[in-house]
């Protein structure tokens, strides 16, 4: 059994620096002013990019029907009927990819009513792909090492 | 057998499973929700997120199905499913008693070139490009299930058993072909027992019960694909030979025995139909659900044919070039192409019924909480049954869901290479050989597991 295991314990470690190894801030916080115009059934922008720290002030506003913002990840929702806006403010601390999506039944096509807020460094995505590099290396080596085992 | 457990060694478990009542019984009442949601569909507010056919059928069942019956449970869906009982209790002329003669049926033979579930690949399509309407329409919903129904009649009205589930059922194929991953089988004991028993009450029907109903001989069962778990061979079996056991996940992919190019062309379609979905109903692109909600008739035709495009052509064809090129390089020049096609494709399986499970969290724990809603108020006309007709749109731990995809699908990343690797095996001359000729699939199943990656975590 150790022997079989023992060829994967570098990338195990490996495996645990790219999931746990803080990343520093490269750009300056800023603050960044969006107007997201929502309609059936999508938001415009449909993407975000923003940097951590970026202090975000979106303009939210409808432009057939009452719509909702619900940010994943950061608990925000609001909602803005036509020809209202509604603020919303607060500052990108999570990296990553959040979607924010209608919070009012606005048609049929409402559960699929989603935005992008990406949060750069994307730190998940990246992890994300080491891991699973890592995972595809790791399992060949495995096979490589223990044909047999791997048929058991 | 290996690595087995028998549940039916427990005297409960098969006295249960072999009285006569017991599918009936569940039939009876997923019959009743079945009609329900077609009421609710017909009758109910148009609004999707408040019908229960919507919230019911695609939020509440969909991620039972997906995520719990068919990885742990195989075919048990079917064991339930109401949809083919009015027909087979038609053939039967009975419920639960078993009438002696025979089914009352046209007779007609089921056309050989049929005995496939490319039927069932193409009816998934079908209902697949129009996945955007039918999942949004409570009215359209109810039409679907009225259309399944009266299809399983029509042909039980024509065709002795469950023709319609075998080979029709554009949810049963994709069921089947993921149930070889189950932790969940049926299988006999001793299959020389089987061989030596002349009279094959399973097939035939006796006394105490009806023939499969799903043309299936026990005694020659090695995979999950066709067994709809129904037990009838448990009741029927004279000679105790009829298990129901636990087994490892992913038990039947070894099997050589029953690969084809129908289901290498479902695992296909499914893989593809995951990655569509996640981009099409996931997506930020409002135009892309325009174009998938008919906003026009020509948008909808351009996404159709693309959609059919990637499903049929595009990454078929890509594996086909990755087929090769694992023939190549695992030295298998006696074996055709499309022979290596057909068994690599089965490395796709688990890697799709993860992608699968992976597309459910996103919006299943996004939109599980309608379910509460819809419970007290399941027409959407302002009734309030259990009093939780008000309770507010949560959605269930947005944040887990990332982690968890991430952790889905890179174990079925490394679970398929190994698969692909062990199937390989089975025909390269040597494991340096089966090494190398995984690399082009593993680099495929990479590719498949970056796209999901990136459509559920980057922008």
């Amino acid at each position: 059994m150790k022997r079989r295991v023992a060829p994967l314990i570098p990338f195990l470690v490996l495996a645990l620096v790219i999931a746990l190894a803080p990343v520093p801030v490269m750009a300056e916080p800023t603050t960044r002013h969006i107007t997201v115009t929502a309609s059936q059934f999508a938001y415009n922008p449909p993407v975000l990019r923003v940097n951590r720290g970026d202090r975000i002030i979106i303009t939210l506003q409808a432009a057939d029907v009452m719509h909702g913002f619900y940010l994943d990840g950061y608990g925000i929702n609001e909602q803005v009927e036509p020809g209202q806006t509604r603020r919303i403010e607060f500052v990108a601390d999570r990296t990553g990819k959040f979607r924010y999506r209608c919070s009012v039944s606005c048609g049929p096509l409402h559960p699929f009513m989603i935005g992008e807020l990406v949060v750069e460094p994307n730190l998940t995505f990246a992890r994300a792909v080491g891991l699973m590099g890592l995972a595809v290396a790791g399992t060949f080596v495995y096979l490589r090492k223990n044909p047999a085992a791997a048929l058991k | 057998m290996q690595n087995r457990f028998e549940l039916t060694q427990y005297r409960w478990v098969k006295t249960m499973l072999q009285w006569r009542g017991f599918q009936p019984t569940l039939l009876l009442i997923t019959l009743f929700f079945f009609v329900f949601a077609m009421l609710t569909g017909f009758f109910g507010t148009p609004a999707g997120s408040h019908n229960f056919a919507i919230i019911f059928v695609w939020i509440v069942w969909w991620a039972l199905l997906i995520i719990v019956m068919v990885p742990f449970f195989a075919r048990l869906w079917c064991t339930v499913c109401p949809i083919p009982a009015p027909g087979e209790w038609l053939q039967r002329r009975a419920v639960i008693r078993r009438k002696p003669g025979k089914l009352h049926t046209l007779r007609r033979r089921w056309p050989r070139k049929l005995r496939n579930i490319w039927l069932q690949n193409f009816g998934f399509l079908a209902m697949a490009m129009f996945s955007t309407i039918i999942l949004t329409r409570p009215a359209v919903s109810a039409w679907v299930l009225l259309a399944m129904i009266l299809a399983a009649v029509g042909l039980s009205v024509v065709y002795e058993n469950r023709i319609f589930c075998r080979y029709v059922c554009p949810v049963g194929g994709f069921i089947g072909l993921y149930s070889l991953t189950s932790t969940l089988e049926l299988r006999v004991k001793d299959a020389q027992v089987c061989k030596d028993h002349t009279t094959k009450d399973c097939v035939t029907g006796n006394e105490n019960g009806y023939g499969c109903p799903w043309l299936v001989f026990p005694g020659k069962l090695e995979r999950n694909t066709c067994c709809g778990l129904c037990t009838a061979c448990l009741t029927t079996c004279t000679q105790d030979n009829i298990g129901i056991n636990l087994r490892p996940f992913g038990a039947d992919l070894l099997v050589e025995k029953g690969r084809s190019l129908d289901e290498a062309f479902k695992a296909l379609i499914m893989l593809a139909c995951a990655l569509l979905y996640s981009a099409v109903l996931l997506g930020p692109w409002g135009w892309v659900k325009d174009w998938a909600n008919m906003d026009t008739l020509p948008h909808w035709a351009v996404y159709a044919v693309s959609f059919i495009a990637i499903n049929l052509l595009a990454l078929p064809g890509i594996f086909w070039l990755t087929a090769a090129a694992t023939r190549k390089l695992a030295g298998l020049k006696n074996v055709s192409v499309k022979k290596v096609f057909v068994d690599v494709a089965y490395s796709l399986v688990p890697m799709g019924l993860i992608g699968w499970i992976a597309f459910s969290f996103s919006f299943v724990f996004v939109n599980g909480s309608y379910a509460l809603s819809v419970l007290s108020d399941p027409f959407g006309w302002g009734w309030n049954l259990f009093g939780t007709r008000n309770f507010p749109w949560t959605p269930f731990l947005p944040d887990v869901v990332a982690g968890l995809q991430i952790l889905l699908l890179l174990a079925g990343l490394i679970y398929s290479i190994v698969i692909v690797y062990r199937i390989i095996r089975q025909r390269a001359a040597t494991d340096a050989l089966a090494w190398r000729g995984a690399l082009p699939v593993a680099g495929f199943l990479t590719a498949v597991t970056f796209t999901f990656l990136r459509l559920y975590l980057a922008g």
